[in-house]
């Protein structure tokens, strides 16, 4: 029973893996192709954390499925983010009809103005403004 | 050990499918690095390829019942997170200047 559950976990999070390969392959551009690999390699990766936990059995197992599992969910958004924001200023246009965070970037110090406002309320927002004039 | 090797289909097919899946993935991520446009794609790819590595690892650490090989996996994802980390700052600092 229990080789049958922790066999269907890893096998279906070894489908979800592979579901973010196709899409790395078959995704139009980078951020699509980004958006795939980080959420079906975090689901799958995560399924498969849990069968070996459940195989190996014992509380120090169980822990360190636990433990790394957290660590997968943490880590995995922020390099899919970090990368995102680097290939965007780096100059890669998204595969959209409409580029809206077109300008929101200032070019020298890459902070990133909300609105299209000039004069915000936002304190924040004054010294952006001076930088850009 | 190789005797729980060689005993593995028979004790559970799923795992070992899981294993060949996880194989084809890895040269799926792997025709993207080699081809990917940017340098982003190749980086996302290997980043991809390095967790794919680290399942491949776990269901090792399954099948063999080690569980150092766990902690294997969780040290091969931290160096994969960092580097992709470090490649971020670093395509991000070459078009500041």
């Amino acid at each position: 029973m229990i080789v049958l559950v922790t066999g269907l976990l890893a096998f279906s999070g070894a489908l979800l893996m592979l579901i973010a390969a196709v899409g790395l392959l078959r995704m139009p551009d980078f951020y699509t192709r980004m958006q795939a690999a980080a959420k079906a390699g975090t689901l799958g990766i995560l399924l498969i954390v849990a069968a070996t936990g459940i195989t190996l059995g014992s509380i120090s197992a169980l822990l360190h499925a636990f433990l790394a599992s957290l660590f997968f969910l943490l880590t995995a958004p922020v390099a899919a983010h970090l990368l995102g924001r680097a290939a965007y200023l780096s100059g890669i246009r998204p595969w959209v009809l409409e580029d809206e965070l077109a300008g929101r970037y200032h070019p020298a110090t890459h902070e990133l103005r909300s609105s299209n406002a000039p004069t915000a309320s936002a304190p924040g927002i004054d010294r952006v403004e001076e930088t850009l004039s | 050990m190789t005797e729980r090797l060689v005993g593995l289909p028979v004790e559970s097919p799923l795992l070992v499918a899981a294993i060949v899946v996880l194989v084809s993935a890895l040269l799926l991520a792997l025709v993207r690095v080699v081809r990917g446009p940017t340098i982003p794609d190749r980086v996302i790819a290997l980043d991809l390829m390095a967790s794919l590595v680290v399942g491949l690892l776990l269901l090792l650490g399954a099948v063999l019942e080690l569980l150092a090989i766990v902690d294997i996996a969780i040290v091969l994802a931290l160096i994969a997170f960092l580097s992709t980390v470090a490649f971020a700052s670093l395509i991000e600092r070459r078009t500041r200047e």
